[in-house]
């Protein structure tokens, strides 16, 4: 049973945080400077990277038990940004309600695991998120012979929902606001509370549209399973990283935009070798052909060539693994091709 | 008691000493040790503590208990005080202590039943009874109980939906919403009917206990059915008549998705009352059946002997004396379902740990959050503990 490593691993969690907090001595924590990560990292040879538990097209172990997904391509394009190499990371499956202590403890280096940004989170969870990789917002699922039209149809239903999401604060707010009752199925597990939805014991099922979208797509019989048109919240999920490490911040930050500008001029894991006799300069400056954007992050000045070589740019990631469960572009276009809202600062 | 049997030499007083200040003086040593461990043991608590405080705040984690009074924003399925998600941290918490509480409490009395049952059986002389006691114990003691749990919810997930609910007698709907039972409205009248009975209750104890010192002293049977009969339903009847006799069903039906009205068990909470009370029971089981074979064989016959019939003997000499065997080894089961309810968590019952794992995931106070955990369990721990300490020390063997 999963269950058994999960709850020993909460608790095992809950008490590493506990210690970590307690244990440190006065001395080095007045350094103000909580662990850089990054050393850490580089010290252990290996990116810890929080992932979800099991979603389709974002984090999923495949049939060789080769985790594989949108998130799971950001861990591997960090690894590469690091140490040239994208295998170099151990996945941690986090459920929601474990991932911020996950995180806080020193479980996992990296958060890239749907989690929406939020000011509270930002604030009072001992973390920061370093870049939005994918505009999300929060829809509903049914079935299909129920014969809905609108989530506003939904008065007196029984709805799944995780625990410790905002997803489920929003469910309680919208239906506030719309003046519908509704009977909350909690479970902290992905596939429970999905098997819970699918068994009939939920009307509703309720994330982040893409998650829906690929829970949808993991069942046998996907045109039993209808997603509403609603989208009732901003869910902007974003990687998280520990709070106070701007380094690390800066790193994860840029290899997000670095995804960015390589779709944004072209550059993908095929003509990568190429490229790097382009003539435009921001191109050259990107590639560490010119200049040394790569040493200011700390990190070697080839590590763009790195990473579009072990995951391409953001548009490869995308289709190689939302597209196939039915996730359109949408939001997540680039700004500079087709006005959606994904925008790289300059590499200068 | 007399004081003769007491050990003369306990009563002789050591001879009394100046306390030197030396090392050789043993109680000087003593008390240098004991300042010595106290010290130490609070300076580590002391240095854990701030070092805790310092890096919360270097690391800009909120802390204290002001979350409490926020906006707790979370959904909650069955509550047994009126909540909304407007409500606060606080409450949604209490709303979690009391789902735990209902889980416990009626776990622990259909456990108890259940289990004295099974063990009962499983000495009976009939001996298809006794081997179907044997192999439900040794089956359901041997899984783990998170299995046992998953499996109630996975059979209760089985059912037909609502529209298709399992319907066995009017009123009565069984589906994968829970089970649906009509149940009255409820009134001030039936309010007062519940006072007077507990009142009523109360009273018959002590009229009881009365009774029996009475026959103690001139050995002449008071008979104490009448007063609970009156006690317990002619006066709360009365009182219910009086008020107007108020008797409305509320017949759950289907509306929409759902049933509405009627009582409501939700298969979360049908699955896990199931796993703790069948799991427990099976412990419970082999508890009474020690507790009755603990009684020597003498005693059987010896009542016997005396005349008591079969009922008199076990209530009046074996179980007393089984009862000293069984109670404190029961205490511990009664620990362990409060404990075990918090895999509630794994099938979605929100209990205490999954309000507080919310609250904690929500505002990031995950020490906060595990201290009002660790107090909740430990504030009904002791509770159970003092409750059967007591009750074990007044059915202790009184010796004459």
């Amino acid at each position: 049973m999963p269950q058994f490593g999960l709850f020993l691993k909460r608790a095992l969690g809950m008490a590493a945080l506990g210690l970590t907090l307690a244990l440190p001595g006065h001395a080095q924590a007045q350094q103000a400077a909580p662990a850089n990560t990054l050393d850490a990292v580089r010290g252990r040879g290996q990116l810890v990277c929080g992932v979800n538990t099991g979603l389709a097209g974002f984090a999923q172990p495949d049939s060789q038990g080769v985790w594989r997904g949108f998130d799971v391509d950001y861990c591997r394009a960090v690894s590469a940004a690091v140490f040239g190499d994208p295998n170099k990371v151990r996945y941690v499956p986090t459920t929601p309600q474990v991932r911020f202590t996950a995180l806080q403890s020193g479980e996992v280096d990296l958060l890239s695991r749907n989690t929406t940004w939020t000011l509270s989170r930002d604030t009072a969870l001992g973390l920061d998120f370093a870049a939005t990789n994918f505009f999300d917002g929060q829809g509903f699922m049914v079935r299909s012979s129920l014969g809905l039209k609108s989530a506003k149809e939904l008065e007196g239903a029984t709805i799944c929902v995780q625990p410790g999401t905002t997803t489920e604060q929003n469910l309680a707010d919208w239906a506030r606001a719309n003046r519908i009752r509704f009977t909350p199925v909690v479970i902290e597990r992905l596939e429970e509370i999905v098997a819970a939805f699918i068994s009939g014991r939920c009307d509703a099922f309720t994330t982040d549209v893409s998650g829906l979208a690929a829970t949808r797509s993991a069942q046998q019989k996907p045109d039993d399973y209808l997603i509403l048109p609603e989208v009732i919240s901003k869910e902007p999920l974003a990687l998280g990283v520990r709070q106070g490490d701007a380094r690390f911040a800066d790193i994860v930050r840029w290899t997000h935009f670095l995804l960015l500008s390589a779709e944004e001029f072209g550059i993908n894991q095929a003509n990568i070798d190429q490229m790097a006799n382009d003539p435009r300069p921001e191109v050259q400056r990107m590639l560490g052909r010119n200049g040394e954007l790569g040493k200011m992050l700390g990190l070697d000045n080839l590590w763009a060539v790195n990473v579009i070589k072990a995951v391409g740019n953001y548009a490869e990631i995308f289709d190689r693994h939302l597209k196939p469960i039915g996730i359109q572009r949408g939001p997540n276009a680039l700004w500079t091709t087709t006005g959606g809202l994904q925008y790289s600062p300059p590499f200068r | 008691m007399s004081q003769t049997t007491i050990d003369p030499r306990s009563l002789r007083a050591p001879p009394r000493r100046p306390l030197r200040l030396s090392w050789s003086d043993e109680r000087v040593r003593a008390i240098v040790w004991q300042v010595l461990v106290v010290g130490i043991i609070g300076a580590i608590v002391w240095w854990l503590w701030s070092n805790t405080v310092h890096n919360l705040e270097v690391r800009r984690i909120a802390t204290g208990f002001g979350f409490l009074g926020r906006e707790a924003g979370l959904p909650i399925a069955e509550n047994l005080i009126p909540y909304s998600p407007t409500d606060t941290y606080f409450r949604a918490l209490l709303i979690g202590l009391l789902n735990t509480l209902k889980v416990a409490v009626v776990g622990i009395v259909l456990a108890t039943v259940f289990g004295t049952l099974i063990g009962i059986a499983r000495l009976s002389k009939n001996w298809l009874l006794s081997k179907i006691a044997g192999v439900y114990i040794e089956v359901i003691r041997d899984l783990p109980l998170l299995l046992q749990l998953l499996f109630w919810y996975a059979i209760l997930q089985g059912l037909p939906g609502p529209r298709q609910a399992l319907h066995p007698v009017g009123g009565v709907f069984l589906s994968n919403r829970g089970l649906k039972l009509p149940w009255i409205e409820w009134q001030d009248a039936h309010s007062y009917a519940l006072l007077a009975f507990a009142l009523g209750a109360l009273f018959t104890w002590f009229y009881r206990r009365d009774a029996i010192r009475k026959r103690i002293l001139d050995g002449r049977p008071r008979p104490v059915w009448p007063v609970a009969l009156g006690c317990l339903l002619v006066l709360p009847v009365a009182i219910w008549a009086a008020a107007g006799a108020p008797w409305t069903v509320d017949w759950p039906e289907l509306r929409g998705f759902n049933f509405r009205g009627g009582l409501n068990m939700s298969p979360e909470y049908f699955a896990l009352l199931l796993g703790l009370t069948t799991y427990t029971a099976g412990f419970i089981a082999e508890i009474v059946r020690a507790g009755i074979l603990a009684v020597p064989h003498g005693q059987w016959e010896a009542a016997q002997a005396l005349g008591l019939r079969p009922g008199q003997v076990l209530k009046q000499v074996v179980l007393p004396q089984a009862l000293r065997v069984i109670i404190p080894p029961m205490t511990s089961q009664y620990l362990n379902i409060t404990k075990n309810s918090s895999l509630a968590v794994a099938i979605g019952y929100q209990d205490i740990v999954s309000i507080a794992n919310t609250t904690l995931n929500q505002t990031g106070q995950a020490i906060e959050g595990i201290a009002i955990i660790m107090l909740v369990y430990l504030s009904i721990s002791l509770s159970i503990s003092l409750f059967m300490n007591w009750y074990n020390a007044r059915i202790a063997l009184v010796e004459r």
